[in-house]
């Protein structure tokens, strides 16, 4: 019932002829509370532009979660003024207010002012009705008898006298219960819906089967024959099986670029299918494209192959999908002398070309670094002898050092400097060793030496 | 030239003359195996040999935690590299990037032997190298050669390095002796080898008739 009505003086729960006959303009339309209920479910994943959590709340209402995003739209009360235009733009009447808890922020909507923004649920609870406190109609007919018109009223009664009076009534019938949540003295936990899969294909199996593989071909040929219709790639697969036993077992794939690849894209899930746990069996497979992005058909170059750019991505896809994705990196070099942080993993299509090789920095970097004893050294310079896992090795040229001062602004105060040291021994293994700290230098007892690279 | 008695295999009068050296980026398997703990010399001959281009580099557990991981600031290529833990795992790596036409060649590094680098996978490996037309090679470490199909086979050995021009106490361009002991097409044969780091360039010639450089290998053999 809009407003126009309301002002006419039609009524909730009045009969349709009575309203008719007080305000002939009415216009009278079937209720339809499925088709509500997905509109509100739809128009609760649009209201996700503010806020990254959103769930339909009873039949009339959504709550967002606007935790840390407020900002983005010019403080909270700009906020609300927006998200209330954009509404109304939609042809909507919405009743907004913000609050810490659930509770308060829905009875501040229905029975508050305007766009109310709450910072202290008590003293805003506290002038509205008690139907502001989500009970039953039996609790709030049950307390107008007892005299309890407002939330304040409820709110200054002892608890121990409530808790006697509502004990076993749930949360729907218990005020105590609900004025906790209200205040933000219970938690409310609540889930956010997951939207639908915009792309996905299913196949439903005449009787149980184990392997999801004879079937993914197909189902991968109708999804990607979805994407390419509406112009779009995937960047993940998720291939749910849904097990006799009730049960629900997925396998997800990612890919570094987006893709419709039926054939990559069924290589991906090569020797991923068999370790899924079948039980007795499946008779629902479904497999939906997530993070779709936009992708126009691209050129296949003139020997009918995928662009070049492309072949690196579709690599990069198989080995995660075989190895898991941190198996796989790109070395990018860093500023830093450390020569532990001098370089770090990159994702594996970022196109830095790498710097030119130095000839004072090993081929190989052990990691950690592994101590060795040093039997003889010459003052100010590298060791003369050393063993390394009961090998002695013996120096028989080295250059050095060079010293490499710890970063202040990253490592723990008390970390000692390092001398490095280019070392060949008689034999001709090139290594790079190096002194940690010096003696006296106050931070520890006397120096330790470490093997930290392989030269070629 | 000194007058001791001139090593075998070495003409009396000259120089041997230098065997052929064979392509070292032709599209085939190649085995490098290091002779011992510590050294660099398979690694970086491998590293020299690769052609220009993104290279996937392979590694098991064993040969990182014992020989180190690849270092960008030394090595100066972009690579993409994969930390995997067995070497089964390696091999199917390796399979994959073969088929894969953004590489321009794929390293694979296995510590020991391993049961799942048996004939047939090194088969497997040497089949799809010549049919995706790019160089594969196995860096082998504390490993001792075994049946295998690769095409090539290296055994390098680290010689103490060139002398430095700046600085004579400071060890310069990297020596390597490398024996090339299994080779298609070619007879075995043994070469000096030096890293010419200025112009990144493998110089090869032949390894004896100097006596300081033969020496550590009959060491350490």
């Amino acid at each position: 019932m809009n407003r126009a009505a309301e002002e006419a003086g039609a009524r909730i729960g009045a009969r349709a002829v009575d309203s008719r006959a007080i305000c002939p303009a009415l216009r009278i339309e079937q209720a339809e509370p499925e088709q509500d209920a997905a509109r509100l479910a739809r128009l609760a994943f649009w209201a996700r532009r503010w806020g990254p959590w959103s769930t339909p709340d009873g039949d009339d209402g959504i709550l967002i979660d606007t935790t840390g995003t407020a900002h983005l739209f010019g403080g909270e009360a700009a906020m609300l003024a927006r998200i209330q235009a954009h509404f109304a733009r939609a042809g909507l009447t919405a009743k907004l207010a913000l609050a810490p808890t659930r509770g308060t922020a829905w009875a501040l909507a229905r029975f508050g002012p305007e766009r109310a923004i709450c910072t202290d649920p008590l003293p805003a609870l506290a002038p509205l009705p008690v139907a502001g406190l989500r009970l039953s109609d039996e609790t709030q007919l049950l307390l107008r008898r007892l005299g309890l018109k407002t939330i304040g009223d409820l709110a200054a009664i002892p608890r121990l006298s409530l808790m006697r009076r509502f004990a076993r009534a749930g949360a729907q019938d218990s005020p105590l219960i609900r004025l906790d949540q209200a205040l933000g003295r219970a938690a409310e936990p609540l889930d956010a819906p997951e939207p639908a899969p915009e792309f996905a294909a299913e196949a439903r199996l005449a009787e149980p089967v184990v392997d999801p593989s004879d079937w993914l071909p197909e189902l991968l040929e109708r999804l990607c024959a979805q994407l390419a219709a509406a112009d779009r790639g995937c960047r993940r697969l998720c291939l749910s099986v849904f097990r006799i036993d009730g049960e629900r077992r997925d396998i997800r794939v990612s890919m570094a670029a987006p893709t419709r690849e039926a054939a990559h894209l069924l290589r991906l899930f090569d020797g991923r299918s068999e370790r899924l746990d079948p039980g007795y069996g499946f008779d629902l497979i479904r497999l939906a494209a997530e993070a779709v992005e936009p992708l126009t058909a691209a050129q296949p170059g003139l020997d009918g192959a995928a662009p070049s750019g492309l072949a690196l991505a579709r690599l990069v896809d198989r080995l995660a999908a075989r190895f898991g994705p941190t198996a796989i990196s790109r070395p990018l070099p860093h500023e830093s002398h450390i020569p532990e942080r001098a370089e770090i993993p990159g994702p594996p299509l970022a196109a830095i070309p790498a710097p030119p090789a130095r000839a004072d920095r090993p081929i190989r970097l052990l990691s950690p670094a592994e101590e060795i004893r040093v039997l003889y050294v010459i003052p100010e310079g590298p060791p003369a002898q050393f063993i390394w896992r009961r090998q002695t090795l013996r120096v028989a040229r080295h250059a050095g050092p060079e010293r490499i001062a710890p970063e202040w602004w990253r490592d723990r105060p008390g970390t000692r400097l390092r001398d490095y040291f280019r070392i060949e021994d008689d034999t001709g293994l090139r290594l790079w060793i190096y002194r940690e700290g010096l003696i006296h230098d106050g931070r520890g007892g006397a120096p330790r030496w470490f093997l930290h690279g392989i030269f070629a | 030239m000194s007058a001791r008695p001139f090593p075998i295999g070495v003409a009396p009068f000259g120089r041997a003359p230098v065997p052929v050296v064979p392509s070292l980026t032709a599209p085939i398997l190649s085995e490098a195996f290091g002779t011992r703990p510590l050294t660099g010399a398979a690694p970086g001959f491998v590293l020299a040999a690769l052609p220009p281009g993104l290279v996937l580099w392979v590694q098991d557990r064993l040969s990182r935690t014992e020989f180190g991981a690849p270092f960008l600031p030394g090595m100066g290529r972009d690579l993409l590299r994969l930390d995997l833990t067995r070497p089964a795992d390696v091999l199917a790596a390796l399979e994959d990037g073969l088929q894969s036409r953004a590489l321009a060649a794929v390293v694979g590094e296995i510590h020991g032997h391993a049961p799942a680098l048996s004939f047939t996978a090194s088969r497997r490996l040497a089949l799809r190298a010549e049919a995706a037309g790019l160089p594969c090679w196995l860096i082998r470490h504390a490993a001792r050669p075994e049946a295998s199909a690769a095409r090539m086979r290296w055994r390098l050995a680290p010689l103490p390095s060139a002398s430095d021009p700046d600085d004579p106490y400071a060890p310069g361009d990297p020596l390597w002796l490398a024996e090339l002991f299994r080779a298609r097409g070619q007879p075995p044969s043994t070469w000096l080898v030096r890293h010419d780091r200025a112009a990144d360039r493998l110089d090869f010639s032949a390894p004896a008739g100097d006596r300081k450089l033969a020496e550590p290998r009959r060491k350490a053999g």
